[in-house]
């Protein structure tokens, strides 16, 4: 648990990820925040209490005749209990499963920044970035949604100040350049709508320019 | 549509708090049914409570999965995935912090999104609990009658607006589409969720709150 965090998930992404709707990107910075965040842990615990009365609330379906009896009869088989990933320095158990428990393989990005991209498919990305101090944050290009989770050190933009624990919520309609703050590197768990497909051809020159 | 209740209030004057409560480890007798076949799974590997279980969610569960479109022989391997989980998983089942239908639902949809991604869906880290956990029960039975009053307000709802909260729990909406919350009262039971997180952060510190 981090103390400190003044910035949480708002409902609807909290809702979204209860029932399971939330795309995969967006779920590992959620399930990444509630790691380090009792309020949004309580939170998320209530709408399993909602998601809870629903399923109570259902009418059931009708069973095939063996399911209990197959069931029953396999409570006493060995099965494979898979042993969830904990916290390792700055990175939570999500995000340490996400990078199958080892230490994150960062790419050069031009001006000390560096990525990790921890998956990347048609329903958006999410990487880890690592930003010196000091350093603005490159512009991972987003047109819908982005969540950026700070992990260690801290960034200022023009809406307020994020440190570790704090999770930042952006729409397209947000125009901000957020800049790491002096002192320890900035590392951040960021997911967003776009494929990473835009960023990837940009020409290596241009990069310094789009600060990507 | 969606009405909002985005601002929690504090816990009203009849909650008690689990500071100011006396321990009673053993009274346990207030808890629900479903708590009780949970508990005795949990303690004492009872079949017999766990085919109690069965016959109460299990239909609920195939449900859910048709709802969430699959089919009956794929929905009815859910509903054993998440049955044998229940069993397997047991010693996490606390009910101070969560209950039964709650903890189920939480399985249930991470079975889902597994099955339909074929990748595991990203959950948050698991609390430690302490070697020797202090029951509280009067922490439990005010979370359950924080899940009753739940149930109750539901049910007070309007038929489309109950409609939307089944749909936004049962994933059928996006985070975009639940634009303003869900209508249901949950300040409550989240703060009350909340002392029970504060109260076990305090024993793995070895200090009472
Ligand atoms: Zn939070």
């Amino acid at each position: 648990m981090t103390t400190g965090i003044t910035h949480h998930i708002p409902q609807p992404l909290l809702v979204a990820y209860a029932s399971g709707a939330l795309p995969h990107p967006f779920a590992l910075v959620v399930a990444s925040h509630i790691s380090l965040c009792d309020e949004c842990r309580a939170q998320a615990v209530a709408h399993d209490h909602a998601g809870g009365a629903v399923l109570e609330e259902l009418s059931g379906s009708d069973l095939s005749e063996g399911l209990k009896g197959d069931v029953l009869a396999l409570l006493d088989a060995p099965r494979v209990q898979a042993r969830p990933q904990g916290r390792v320095g700055p990175y939570p158990g999500p995000v340490m499963e996400a990078l199958k428990g080892a230490p994150p393989r960062w790419k050069r990005m031009g001006l000390g920044t560096r990525q990790t991209i921890l998956h990347d498919g048609p329903e958006g990305s999410v990487r880890l970035l690592y930003i010196p101090a000091g350093q603005a944050v490159p512009d991972h290009g987003h047109n819908g949604l982005e969540l950026t989770l700070v992990l260690q050190g801290a960034f200022r933009d023009e809406t307020g100040r994020f440190g570790p624990g704090d999770l930042e919520v952006a729409d397209d309609a947000l125009e901000h350049t957020p800049v790491a703050e002096p002192g320890e590197p900035c590392i951040c768990l960021a997911a967003t709508d776009a494929s990473l497909r835009f960023s990837s051809f940009v020409p290596r020159l241009l990069q310094p320019l789009f600060r990507i | 549509m969606f009405t909002c209740e985005q601002t929690y209030e504090p816990i009203e004057g009849g909650v008690p708090v689990a500071a100011a409560t006396p321990r009673m480890s053993d009274d346990r007798s207030a808890l629900s049914e479903q708590t009780g076949w949970m508990l005795r799974v949990r303690d004492a590997r009872d079949k017999a409570a766990f085919a109690r279980l069965f016959d109460h969610y299990a239909p609920r569960l195939k449900a859910m999965g048709m709802r969430a479109g699959l089919g009956a022989a794929q929905a009815e391997e859910v509903v054993q995935d998440v049955m044998l989980k229940l069993w397997d998983r047991a010693a996490q089942f606390d009910p101070d912090r969560a209950q039964v239908s709650a903890w189920i639902y939480q399985i249930a949809r991470n079975q889902m999104a597994d099955l339909r991604r074929k990748e595991f869906r990203p959950v948050p880290e698991a609390l430690l609990t302490p070697e020797e956990p202090e029951p509280d029960a009067a922490q439990a039975v005010a979370l359950e009658q924080e899940t009753t009053r739940l149930r109750k307000a539901l049910s007070a709802l309007s038929d489309e607006q109950r409609q939307l909260v089944e749909m936004a729990y049962l994933g059928e909406l996006s985070h975009a589409q639940i634009k303003e919350g869900t209508g249901l009262p949950l300040g409550t039971i989240k703060s009350r969720i909340r002392l029970g997180l504060d109260r076990l952060r305090h024993e793995l510190k070895g200090t009472r709150p």
